[in-house]
Order: structure tokens, then C-alpha cells, then sequence
């Protein structure tokens, strides 16, 4: 039987995620161009007339974008990836629905507050900002959603294991099931954090909350939560890029040691975003800045693999030369070019990643604008334009309907590209020239209470990158919903397929070590207790439960 | 790196190097920032004290925001950043040239950061938590400091200035 039909449960289960993902990113990104326009001194929240304050706006922006959106594609995209790299259906399909079903009542808790403005919290929710009770319910039940999603792979993995002793799990499904098995040591923090303070004190059962400590449970989770939506779209670079492009993916073992080195790396990193924080010690945050330093090892080795894929790709597909190959891939398919353009962009998100985790420089950026334009070249375009790359394929396999129009396609993605540089451009040397992040900054202009004339072009370059990323935006729906109505209906044998990739070099010449997993989630927990053991220890010995709620919104 | 026909090894020659080179790059810059770090005095703040933010207002140096005199040069600042009006207490500070000025701040609500324009201080305000920095004002001028944590809808009014004269 083929493929989709024979998932056709698994293939709803992921429809359902990827339409709450898309949904999110509608209303999310929305705000996106509508703040970069704010800040050029353009007003246009109009546009949005249920939203009370720029605040509000982006709190949606980045609780949909960053935490809503990602989540739910994520969960869908590698619930698929995993029964069909397995050929094997969900060991437990009722863990599918009951993930699926938590994910969708946490989301509609959480966002009823903040649609409400009672929730206007930003999506780093820092108390003793206090938002409604429901909030933090809603977001809790989203994560423990998503956890039961990853129970589901680990279910489903552990039955294939048995049903074939002493094989290594095919790589799309080993690349997913360690991004679920990442999460879930990353988001004991977040549980940490909603469980014994954030929802007992919003209710009112504890009378103060300890903000050093919050946060610093926050962060556990909040970097290992970039890595959670980067590995995805590795995996996607990795396994189904070079099959996009014609090729085959040059080494299977590479990718195996890059993953696993993302499982024992990503958490216990988390004091690079605290390394201003009064709380926590010199010492504690340069050994922190240092792992960071080591978690991009494997990005490194990503880059290498993925370069050394196209590069065979281009020869397949004719091209000669030590870099004119590129010119032969083929850049006419949008679901291959947006994520090409995605990991372009991503080689600079990248170096600046390096830039902000070394101590030093972090001091001048941190909490400026120059994080945002940060994080728009990576979540915000490596992972978010590699997700709507894989739209363009996905929703065509999903639906059974073809993609509405493939120039579309291919112009929004190069208007993401372009829109992005200018726009996060603009926003690195605000930051450098004092901007704050996470500001009203038109209105701080206009009120003098914070201006430098040698914004004044830079605001220029952002209102444009943005007035363009929304004409992208704009693109992306025109395709999904053009699709989803329109779409011309295809016929089984023109409907695509998963695009998985051979590889070069198989996993059965590298050393079984690459497949395993008790060695890599021992040193995950090793140095999780190392680097977070003591300091934990110590805040939660010296906890003063002091800080009451606020809503100043 | 030329396209692999044979398997002799599961790691190409080529991505060895690359990732010999890799690991140099990244301890390389691990030993600089350190050493940096160390020669030049670290800026960030380390834990300092706590302090009860219901009550540090009523008593103790936060109770009388400003700047000290300590005499030689050396001053020092207790301030408070606030979310009931949006500002820093005290809104403005004067001091001459060369001029070494210790800051103490914290909160007495929700979480501020503080940025102190042209110099390296840059250090999140906590409720329940004092953090420390110092910077010498080598020239004239003005230094705008601004709050840049999300402190509530006026969060984009919170600014001051320290004036060097
Ligand atoms: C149309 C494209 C987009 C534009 C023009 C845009 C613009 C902006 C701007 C100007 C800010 C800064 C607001 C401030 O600091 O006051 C911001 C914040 C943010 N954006 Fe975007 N954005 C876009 C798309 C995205 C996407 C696709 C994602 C993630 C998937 C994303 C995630 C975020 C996050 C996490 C924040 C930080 C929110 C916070 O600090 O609380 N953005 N965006
Ligand atoms: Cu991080
Ligand atoms: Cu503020």
C-alpha cells in the first residue's frame, strides 16, 4: 500500500497540527511588520483593531511565532517523518490524539487572557508581571501536549527497536526522536517554573515569588527551545534538501554525531541569556558562555555536511566548477530555494550567535534591539522559511491538492530573504547604537525619552525590510488558502511524495556508538547536574518567596 | 572536497579538517573572551545582596535614592527603577570628569534593565536583588541610561541621564 494512504491516521493527525501551526503564524506574524513599521514612526495597528496596545501585539507576536507556531509544526512534521521513516504506524495512536487534543486546550486557555489584554506578559512571561491564572495553565498543558507527542515517538521507536533486535533506527526517525527526547529534558525547567511558582502564586496560593529564580528556570528551558525548533529544520536540510536538489546527503554517520551532540549540548547553556543577571556568578556564567561555544560544534559539522550535499547534488544535476554547481541546482522549486535561502541566512544568525555568547560583547547587546535582528535571521527565517518551505510540499502531500501557484511560492521566498537582511540589518545596528529590544520605540522617539539622531536611517532600513516581509506574509497565505480551495485536485500518482534522501556514506560504516543512546543521554544528564546542580541548589536553599504580582498594562 | 565514490572512510579527509579547524576556532575564542574578561576587569555583576523589595524603600541606603560623594573621585548611586510611573529614581545625576561612579540598583516592582549609553554597563534590575557595576566617565557629555526589560506600557518612557561635566 502506498504511504499516504497507508497513514492516512497519522497524516490527519499531522494536518491538524499544521493548520493550528499555520493559523498561529497568520495572527503571530501579522504584528511582525506592524512593529518594524511603529519603530519607523509609521502607525498602522489599525490594521488590527482588537488589539489594545503595542504590547498586547507583541505578546501575540512572540507567543504564536515563537512558542505556538513552532510547537505544533513541529510536533506534526516529525510525528510524520518518524512513522514513515519507520514504516510503521504510532505504537499508541491514542497518545497522537490526546497530544494533539491537549495542545489545542492549552493554546485556546492561554490565548483567551492575552486576547483579553489580562495576559499582556510577553511570551518570556518574567514575573512578578502577573498574568491571568488561565495563562499559565493554557501554556502548561500546551507543553505537556507536546511531551505526550514525544511519548508517542518513543513508543513508536521502541517498537520498531524490538521488532528489528540490533539495527540502527533509519536516520529521519533517530534525527526526531532525539529533538522529542531534547525537549523533554529541556522543558523540566518551564514545568519547574508553572508548577511550583508561577501557577500557585497566580492563584494566589503562595503570597510572593522569587524572580531570580524564575527566570533562571525559564532559561533552562529557553535556549535548548532554539535547538528544539532548529533541529527540525536541520533534519529537513539533512535528509530532504539533498533529495529536493537531486543529490543524496553526503554522510549519514556526520549527521547522527551532529544530532547527538545537540542532545547533550543544547541545556546546559542557558546562563548566556542571564549573563547580566545580579543573581547568578561570574564564574558560573563564563563556564556557561563556553559550552555555548561548544553547542556550536555541531552546527559546524551541519554546515560542512549540508554544503558537501549540494555540492554532490550540483554535479548530478551537470554543474562543473568549484562553486558555479550552484547555479546548477535547481532554484525554479520553491520548496528546495526557500530552504536554501533559509540556511543562507542562517550562516549569519549563526556567526552573531557566536558574537552574542561571548561574554564580553554579550554586554553590549544584550536586551537591545540587536537580538531581535538576531533571531529574525534564525527562528524567524532559518527555521520559520525552511517550516514554509516544507509547506510547500507538505500541504500538496496533505491535501492531495496541488500547490496554488509555484511562482508565488518562489517570490515569497525571495522577498522573505531580502525583506529579512534589510530589516535585520537595521535592527543589529539600532541595537549596537543603544536601541532597547522590547520597546514602543517610535513613541519613545516621539516622547524624546529615548532618541539618537543616528537612528534616523537605520529606522529606514527596518520599516522598509518590514513593509517587504509583509508583502512575503501576504504571499505565504495566498498559498495556503489558494491551495486548501483552489488547488487543483491531483491525480495519486502526481501527489508528492516524503522526499527522503539517500546517503552517501550509511550509518552501517560508522560506529554503532552514533545510534546509541544510553551513552548520549547519560552525558546530558551529566553535565546538566555540573552546570545547573549548584546554582539551582543554592536558589532554591536561599528562595525568598517575596516578590507580590503586577500588571502594569 | 571532491564528490566520494568509495566508502574507505566514514569520515571524509576534507571534514576532518574542517572539523579540526572548528574546534580551534571555538577554543581559540573560548580563551580569548576569558583571558578578556579577566585583563579587562569583568563588567558583568555577580550576586551582590538581597534585599526585600515590600520594604527596601523604607529604610537603608535605597530609601534616599541619589548620588554619594565618597570623596578622591569616587562616587557611588543607589536607584530604583519603578513600573508606578515608569522611572529610574534618581532621574538625573551630575558629576565631573574622571569621575568613578559604583551603581546600585534594584527594583522595587516587576523586573528593569539598565543600559548606561557609551559605556559597557548593561545589567538587569530584579526585584529582590542588587546589582553592582562601576564605570569611570573619562569625557564630557551626556549618558543617557534607558530601561530595555519590558516593564509595563509606559516601559518605553523609562529613561535618565547621567551629565559629565
Ligand atoms: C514579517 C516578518 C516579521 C517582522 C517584520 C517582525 C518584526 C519584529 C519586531 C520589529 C520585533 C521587535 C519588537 C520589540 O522588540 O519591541 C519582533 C519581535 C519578535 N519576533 Fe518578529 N517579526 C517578523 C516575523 C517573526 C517570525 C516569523 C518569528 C518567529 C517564528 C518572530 C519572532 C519574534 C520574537 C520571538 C520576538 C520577540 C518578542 C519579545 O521580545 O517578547 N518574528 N518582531
Ligand atoms: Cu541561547
Ligand atoms: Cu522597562
Amino acid at each position: 500500500m502506498p504511504a499516504r494512504e497507508k497513514f492516512a491516521f497519522e497524516r490527519k493527525i499531522t494536518s491538524v497540527h499544521i493548520g493550528f501551526a499555520m493559523f498561529a503564524l497568520f495572527l503571530g506574524t501579522l504584528y511582525g511588520p506592524l512593529q518594524a513599521l511603529e519603530h519607523a514612526g509609521v502607525n498602522l495597528y489599525f490594521l488590527a483593531p482588537w488589539t489594545q496596545t503595542y504590547y498586547q501585539g507583541l505578546t501575540l507576536h512572540g507567543v504564536l511565532n515563537a512558542l505556538i507556531f513552532t510547537t505544533f509544526f513541529i510536533c506534526g512534521f516529525l510525528t510524520y517523518v518518524t512513522v514513515n521513516s519507520l514504516d510503521r504506524h504510532t505504537r499508541f495512536p491514542i497518545l497522537d490524539i490526546v497530544g494533539v487534543v491537549l495542545m489545542i486546550i492549552g493554546l485556546v486557555m492561554a490565548a483567551i487572557p492575552i486576547l483579553l489584554n489580562m495576559a499582556t506578559v510577553l511570551y518570556t512571561f518574567y514575573p512578578p508581571l502577573m498574568a491571568h491564572p488561565t495563562f499559565y495553565i493554557g501554556a502548561t498543558l500546551f507543553v505537556v501536549g507536546s511531551w505526550v507527542v514525544g511519548y508517542s515517538l518513543f513508543f513508536t521507536l521502541y517498537a520498531w527497536y524490538q521488532e528489528h533486535p540490533n539495527q540502527r533506527a533509519p536516520l529521519p526517525a533517530f534525527m526526531a526522536v532525539i529533538t522529542m527526547a531534547m525537549w523533554q529534558i529541556a522543558t523540566l525547567g518551564l514545568a519547574i517554573e508553572e508548577l511550583a511558582l508561577l501557577i500557585p502564586w497566580s492563584l494566589g496560593l503562595i503570597s510572593g515569588i522569587d524572580p531570580q529564580l524564575a527566570r533562571t528556570l525559564f532559561w533552562y528551558t529557553g535556549h535548548p527551545l532554539v535547538y528544539f525548533w532548529l533541529l527540525p529544520a536541520y533534519l529537513s536540510w539533512y535528509v530532504m534538501v539533498p533529495k529536493l536538489a537531486g543529490g543524496k546527503l553526503f554522510s549519514d554517520p556526520m549527521a547522527r554525531l551532529s544530532f547527538v551532540l545537540f542532545l547533550v549540548l543544547s541545556t546546559p547553556v542557558g546562563f548566556h541569556h542571564q549573563i547580566t543577571d545580579p543573581g547568578i556568578s561570574v564564574g558560573w556564567k563564563l563556564f556557561h558562555g563556553a559550552l555555548t561555544l561548544g553547542v556550536a560544534f555541531p552546527s559546524l559539522l551541519t554546515a560542512y555536511n549540508l554544503w558537501a550535499s549540494l555540492h554532490i547534488a550540483g554535479r548530478m544535476n551537470g554543474g562543473k566548477g568549484a562553486l558555479t554547481w550552484i547555479l546548477s541546482l535547481p532554484w525554479g522549486k520553491p520548496e528546495l530555494t526557500a530552504q536554501l535561502l533559509a540556511a543562507i541566512i542562517f550562516i549569519f544568525g549563526g556567526i552573531g550567535g557566536v558574537i552574542n555568547a561571548s561574554y564580553n560583547v554579550n554586554l553590549v547587546v544584550h536586551n537591545t534591539a540587536w537580538v531581535s535582528g538576531h533571531f529574525h535571521l534564525t527562528v524567524g527565517s532559518a527555521v520559520a522559511l525552511t517550516f514554509v518551505g516544507i509547506v510547500y510540499w507538505l500541504l500538496p502531500h496533505l491535501t492531495g491538492r496541488a500547490l496554488f501557484s509555484r511562482h508565488i511560492a518562489l517570490a515569497q521566498a525571495w522577498t522573505w530573504f531580502f525583506g529579512m537582511i534589510i530589516f535585520s540589518r537595521g535592527m543589529h545596528l539600532m541595537g549596537l547604537l543603544g536601541a532597547p529590544r522590547r520597546t514602543e520605540l517610535g513613541a519613545s522617539i516621539k516622547s524624546a525619552a529615548m532618541t539618537n539622531p543616528d537612528w534616523n536611517v537605520l529606522l529606514l532600513m527596518v520599516g522598509l525590510g518590514g513593509t517587504i516581509l509583509f508583502i512575503s506574509y501576504i504571499l505565504i497565505y495566498v498559498n495556503v488558502i489558494g491551495t486548501i480551495f483552489f488547488g487543483r485536485k491531483l491525480a495519486p500518482n502526481e501527489i508528492p511524495t516524503i522526499p527522503f534522501a539517500d546517503a552517501v556514506t550509511h550509518a552501517e560504516q560508522g560506529p554503532m556508538l552514533l545510534s546509541q543512546w544510553k551513552p548520549w543521554l547519560a552525558g546530558a544528564a551529566f553535565l546538566i547536574v555540573v552546570s545547573y546542580g549548584p546554582v539551582l541548589i543554592e536558589m532554591v536553599r536561599t528562595i525568598e518567596l517575596t516578590s507580590p504580582g503586577f500588571k502594569p498594562w | 572536497m571532491t564528490t566520494p565514490t568509495t566508502h574507505d572512510h566514514w569520515i571524509d579527509p576534507y571534514e576532518k579538517a574542517w572539523m579540526v579547524i572548528s574546534v580551534v576556532v571555538l577554543i581559540g575564542i573560548m580563551i580569548a573572551v576569558t583571558v578578556a574578561g579577566f585583563a579587562f576587569g569583568i563588567q558583568a555583576p555577580s550576586p551582590y545582596q538581597r534585599v526585600d523589595p515590600n520594604t527596601v524603600t523604607q529604610s537603608g541606603p535605597f530609601s534616599k535614592p541619589g548620588l554619594t560623594d565618597l570623596g578622591g573621585g569616587q562616587y557611588e548611586v543607589y536607584m530604583i527603577g519603578t513600573a508606578s510611573g515608569w522611572i529610574w529614581e534618581p532621574k538625573e545625576i551630575r558629576v565631573p570628569v574622571g569621575s568613578r561612579v559604583t551603581f546600585y540598583l534594584t527594583s522595587k516592582d516587576v523586573q528593569h534593565g539598565f543600559m548606561l549609553w557609551n559605556t559597557n554597563l548593561n545589567m538587569m534590575v530584579l526585584p529582590g536583588q542588587v546589582s553592582k557595576g562601576s564605570v569611570t566617565f573619562e569625557k564630557p557629555g551626556e549618558y543617557p541610561y534607558v530601561c530595555h526589560e519590558y516593564c509595563g506600557i509606559g516601559h518605553q518612557t523609562m529613561s535618565g541621564k547621567v551629565i559629565v561635566e
